[in-house]
């Protein structure tokens, strides 16, 4: 099944009196247990791709769809709960909310989501723990690495098993051994639980986990190739 | 339930995410709303100062005449129910503060001076309670009984005419024939009152002894009931009207005196304009506050919504941080303007000022009347103000797209 469909994206920016095409006729289809990495150079569109597959971004033309339902023509309302529901999001900074511990962070979305309190604490434990932050459970963002609270990020985007999870240079401020630690946990989520993973980066290592690697350029998908993972 | 929980716990954090900037703000809140709640008392202390000492040279809440009485207070209109019959009415109603009186105008005439006064016929049992004579602070001595000869003025009054106690005057008026009632009278009391004008226009002699003079029979002039609260008199002038029953008409004291009714009216409306211009130079601070706090944390309203929460909860959020603010600034201003007006509710000698007072028919203590009623309007008027003010910047924050905000430096 396609857990990820987009047709024919276009989308321009102006900046001052110059007009970029972020994406230019883009289409691309990713089946449910994907994990695919967006790679390009800055400006190239991964990062728009990756906010107008997440409801965050809207294309000027083109259609989107997830999980077969079409999502580009939702109210702000409709994808919020789109959003909420069924995607998980790792930003490559500023992930989590300051005056919230990292157990409140990771439980953030299922208490919005409405799951009750013993099995949200439940839930949040064990994913901090799998995450490798036992102990670290009520620390506030700002007293601990930017590994762990990408970590922490991380936990909160899997904790309530979404269908796809939605990542923007989820490495970029992490060491190359933290770096490999969450991408091996991406992987073990993809493999174990079917989650769909995208991933935009231009990190080559990141690329190297990925099933399928999808290169961009000027908004255009240039090579879409299919890999061993490592 | 589980939103509202997380609402407000984002809301409380990051209420004292910026400890300075909350207590600056809440130490505003805090004076405005002490300044608000205990100014109010202040001034509905002497209001009800104002009024209340009006109803007491009225005196009386509900009071019954002749109907021609209020235009032509002279002996010829008289309450045509005599006064034997109101008294066996009244008392067998249980009514126990009331009192008959003969009420005319009459000339006071000491061997110096003379002066018009309006005459008050009284029979003092009924009249301790209704009066504004405090008879234990009378000079020489109140009048005993109905029939008693002597005549009891004020103090101001005396000093006029160059009379003292023991010393006679002649008052005079007019009987019901239009010809001149005239009598001796002894001075045996001199009375203060709060108000000057009580003590230059007011003479207290026997209703009986009266009556004779005038050669009125058994008639009095007005029947004056006084109610546990002047706010409420509703209960005694029904009962009033049903044992009147036709013989004079009834009215309440702020329909004799529409002018001290309508303090009342004034002063809750310049409470509630006083509450709302103190209120407005805080939302500015308020707002200010909020903005701020909105533009602080852009980038994580950013987050929170492409997590998935709704601009809705955005909004609730930043509205429930103001509610919160204000909810505790009030809660501790109202304790204190509690506290401020204990120490003073024995009343503030304000004698210093009293001269210009007197004019304005106040007294020269002034007692902090501090209202339920006030309270709540003050607290009400802020929290829904303040939910108004914080809208602006909580619709703004709302409405930020998540993907810009997010990446907002």
């Amino acid at each position: 099944m396609t857990a990820v469909r987009c047709v024919d994206l276009c989308k321009t920016y102006r900046q001052g009196e110059v007009d970029i095409k972020a994406l230019d006729h883009v289409s691309i289809e990713i089946k449910e247990g994907g994990f695919v990495c967006l790679s390009a150079p800055s400006g190239g569109g991964k990062t728009t791709l990756l906010n107008a597959i997440g409801g965050l971004d809207k294309p000027d033309s083109g259609e989107v769809y997830i999980a077969g339902q079409r999502i580009d023509n939702l109210s702000k309302g409709e994808l919020a709960e789109l959003r909420l529901r069924q995607i998980g999001f790792v930003f490559q900074a500023f992930n989590l909310i300051p005056v919230l511990t990292a157990r409140e962070n990771v439980e953030f979305v299922m208490q919005v989501q409405g799951v009750p309190a013993g099995e949200r604490q439940r839930l949040a434990h064990a994913i901090l723990d799998e995450v490798g932050l036992a102990g670290l459970e009520d620390r506030r963002p700002a007293d601990m690495s930017g590994g762990q609270q990408q970590r922490v990020a991380v936990a909160r985007a899997i904790v309530s098993r979404p269908a796809l999870v939605l990542a923007d240079e989820p490495t970029a401020n992490l060491d190359s051994k933290t770096a490999d630690e969450l991408m091996e946990l991406f992987r073990e989520l993809n493999d174990h639980h079917s989650t769909t993973f995208v991933i935009a980066t231009h990190d080559k290592r990141v690329m190297g986990y990925a099933k399928r690697l999808v290169r961009m350029l000027d908004g255009r998908i240039v090579a879409d190739i299919k890999q061993d993972a490592a | 339930m589980h939103r509202l929980a997380i609402l407000f716990r984002l809301a409380w954090r990051n209420l004292w995410r910026n400890h300075r900037r909350t207590l600056i703000m809440l130490m505003a809140v805090v004076l405005g709303t002490w300044a608000m709640i205990f100014m109010t008392a202040l001034m509905r202390g002497m209001v009800t100062d104002v009024v209340k000492d009006g109803i007491s040279a009225l005196p009386g809440h509900v009071q019954a005449h002749h109907p021609d009485y209020r235009d032509d207070p002279s002996v010829a209109n008289l309450i045509a129910v005599s006064d034997a019959e109101l008294a066996a009415r009244f008392s067998a109603a249980g009514f126990v503060k009331w009192a008959t009186r003969v009420r005319v105008p009459a000339v006071i005439t000491s061997e110096y001076d003379s002066r018009g006064v309006t005459l008050l016929g009284v029979d003092p049992m009924y009249e301790r309670d209704l009066t504004f004579v405090d008879y234990d602070e009378v000079t020489g001595r109140f009048l005993q009984s109905a029939d008693d000869s002597g005549i009891v003025i004020g103090a101001k009054l005396a000093e006029t005419l160059n009379t003292e106690v023991g010393k006679r005057i002649v008052l005079m008026s007019q009987n019901p024939d239009n010809d001149i009632a005239d009598r001796g009278f002894r001075v045996i009391g001199l009375f203060k009152a709060n108000i000057r004008a009580f003590e230059e226009n007011y003479v207290f002699a026997g209703k009986i002894t009266v009556q004779k003079m005038l050669g009125i029979g058994d008639q009095v002039s007005e029947l004056v009931v006084l109610a546990d609260d002047y706010r409420n008199v509703e209960a005694e002038y029904n009962k009033t009207v049903e044992l009147i029953d036709g013989g004079g008409e009834v009215k309440r004291w702020f329909e004799l005196d529409p002018y001290l009714g309508s303090m009342l009216g004034v002063m809750d409306g310049f409470v509630l304009v006083w509450i709302i211009v103190i209120f407005l130079a805080l939302s500015f601070g308020l707002v200010n506050t909020l903005v701020m706090a909105v533009f602080e944390r852009v980038r994580e309203i950013g987050l929170m919504l492409a997590l998935g929460m709704r601009p809705m909860n955005i909004l609730g959020q930043i509205v429930v941080e103001s509610s919160l603010l204000l909810a505790i600034g009030l809660a501790i201003g109202t304790a204190l303007s509690w506290a401020s007006v204990q120490p003073i509710k024995d009343g503030i000698d304000i004698s210093i000022v009293s001269e210009g007072l007197d004019m304005w028919g106040m007294s020269s203590v002034l007692y902090p009347e501090l209202l339920l009623s006030d309270v709540i309007l003050a607290n009400v008027v802020v929290l829904l103000l303040g939910f108004l003010a914080s809208l602006s910047p909580a619709w703004r924050a709302a409405h930020y797209e998540p993907i810009e905000a997010i990446t907002k430096v």
